[in-house]
């Protein structure tokens, strides 16, 4: 069990915030991210908050996009945007949805629909190549996601086409939308599976902030070939009663007395 | 038609580098001279649709305008999330040109007959939907569609249409295209069905009928000025297209008819809701549904007996 540092716990206790003040949210599937998103904006992406179309930045794009919450945080925390947004969260007028919307500075595409980031993702580092920029693309992919058929056509044309400047991630929390993904569809082997579809792939403990920054100075894994991380990870990380608990996978109308009971157990 | 239209990426390409062309396991020799000439910008992709168009859409965010081909059933059917997310929700500049729009591939059977692309697609927010009616006005579409915001279907016919468009009449997106000028009806058409009216108007001419031919090669936007300014005229409107009745050209002038209060009986010859059930040439399914000349004249002539 890998223990949470205080910055790791703050962005947990922005998730439950933004959670409670949007009256519902994909808590599971964001709490598993919280690492391998901390690492890529903290350490990893070329990316300017206050140029959010500067031409030379790595794309980032969350394919899982339900586990948005996550990254809402650390984009208000980079300055992406307005802190006071995470209050609007899925307020009428606000300008956070529960899934990733263009308009929101930092976001590359709408994503909420599983298994269309890897494509999106593949067109972006053939258009890198195309005008011979040095940009990377990194594309966030859920386990449950890549039961997804189109994922599986992303990975095979991204191996075809070879292109090193793409990196899959896959937030291999083990369980989905119904229960364990051994039970529900497993994907074992999922880094052999990467492997023959012509990626490079390695795995690497997800919550593990040294194991991920890591991880992530090796890239690209080979040249010529796309690379896939599988991380591994707990969907629920750090609120004992969301881990490995599919029922907090998406909650809604939680009580205040149990918003403040999660954000104390937080620290 | 489909080499006029694939011919003119090349050309257009040639000009300009923000175009690139995706297929998705084409015939062999398919734009052979783009791949020679352009190689970085031609990609032959597997058969997997859904793919192409996310990648598509992915090129077209950064820029690029891709033109993606495959079969129209295929590409719309198949891709139809990606279509709606991808390119749609985006807004983002894909050309998507289907081959074998309506019953083309007759004797190939109903998994190839395209005849609700226009209705699904006409259902998306920033999708354009054309369909030339032949090689020519295809020429003149296909420069409009690089700067053309948005995504765009491009329906093509079987090939080797008659060439019935008229190189005077401008054309551009969006736009109905008069042909023929009468008061008896109004006949609208899109895609190949043109030259099916205008054959009929000849006929009925003969007999003293005198019908008005709209051409809307442009499906959405539809052109509802062009339509209402003839319709308030006439006592009868024939939609003819070769698309299932439900949810296409004729539902759409049947949707200004009924909203616009407009006092005339409406005819739309189309496929009826069913999936063909004999193989046979594209020719005989279009006349077992009475897409032809002969529907034509008896859409507008029963109206006169009415």
């Amino acid at each position: 069990m890998t223990p949470l540092d205080e910055r790791s716990r703050q962005l947990r206790r922005d998730i439950v915030r933004t959670l409670a003040a949007g009256g519902r949210g994909h808590l599971g599937a964001a709490l598993s991210l919280v690492e391998i998103l901390r690492v890529l904006y903290d350490d990893v992406l070329r990316v300017d908050p206050l140029r959010p179309d500067w031409p030379e930045r790595d794309r980032f794009l969350l394919s899982k996009g339900h586990g948005c919450l996550a990254l809402y945080v650390l984009l208000a925390e980079k300055g992406f945007f307005d802190r006071g947004e995470l209050e609007r969260f899925c307020h009428v007028d606000g300008l956070l949805g529960g899934h990733p919307e263009v308009c929101v500075p930092g976001i590359e595409a709408s994503t909420g629909s599983l298994g269309h980031g890897l494509s999106i993702g593949l067109g972006f580092a053939l258009a890198a190549r195309l005008r011979s920029e040095s940009w990377r693309t990194f594309v966030v992919l859920g386990d449950g996601e890549s039961n997804e058929g189109s994922v599986w056509e992303a990975a095979m044309a991204a191996g075809k086409h070879g292109v090193d400047a793409l990196t899959v991630l896959i937030d291999d929390n083990k369980l989905q939308s119904y229960g364990p993904t051994a039970e529900v569809q497993s994907m074992e082997p999922v880094a052999e599976k990467w492997r023959a579809f012509g990626f490079a792939p390695t795995e690497v403990d997800g919550h593990d902030v040294e194991a991920l920054r890591s991880t992530f100075a090796e890239l690209p894994f080979e040249r010529g070939r796309p690379s896939a991380i599988v991380c591994h990870t707990v969907k629920g990380k750090g609120i004992a009663r969301c881990e490995h608990e599919p029922t907090w996978h998406h909650k809604s109308r939680l009580a205040p007395t149990v918003i403040d009971e999660l954000l104390e157990e937080l620290g | 038609m489909r080499w006029t239209s694939l011919n003119m990426v090349h050309e257009l390409a040639r000009q300009d580098e923000r175009i690139v062309f995706l297929g998705s396991d084409l015939g062999p020799g398919t734009l052979d001279a783009m791949k020679a000439e352009l190689p970085e910008r031609f990609f032959m992709e597997g058969v997997a649709e859904a793919n192409l168009i996310g990648m598509a859409a992915g090129l077209a965010l950064e820029g690029f305008i891709p033109y993606v081909n495959t079969i129209a059933t295929f590409l719309t059917r198949r891709a139809f999330d990606q279509i709606v997310v991808d390119a749609c929700l985006h807004n983002a500049p894909i050309r998507l040109i289907g081959n074998g729009g309506g019953l083309v591939y007759a004797p190939l059977g109903p998994t190839h007959q395209a005849i609700e692309d226009i209705a699904i697609l006409r259902a998306l927010p920033n999708m354009t939907i054309v369909a030339p009616c032949d090689a020519d006005e295809m020429r003149r579409l296909m420069p409009l569609t690089v700067d053309h915001p948005g995504p765009i279907y491009i329906r093509l016919a079987k090939g080797h249409d008659p060439v019935v468009s008229d190189p005077n009449v401008p054309f551009a997106i969006g736009r109905g295209l008069t042909r023929r000028h009468g008061d008896d009806a109004l006949v609208v058409t899109t895609g190949i069905t043109l030259g099916l009216a205008l054959e009929a108007a000849d006929q009925l001419s003969k007999d003293g009928i005198e019908i008005e031919i709209l051409h809307l090669p442009t499906v959405k936007p539809l052109d509802v000025e062009a339509l209402l300014a003839v319709m308030r005229r006439v006592p009868r409107v024939v939609t003819v297209e070769e698309h299932t009745i439900i949810g296409g050209l004729g539902s759409a002038v049947a949707e200004v008819i009924a909203e616009e209060g407009i006092a005339c009986r409406l005819v739309r010859l189309g496929i009826p809701d069913v999936f063909a059930e004999r193989y046979g040439s594209q020719r005989a399914l279009l006349d077992d549904f009475g897409i032809s000349v002969q529907g034509i004249i008896e859409a507008v002539a029963s109206g006169r007996q009415a």
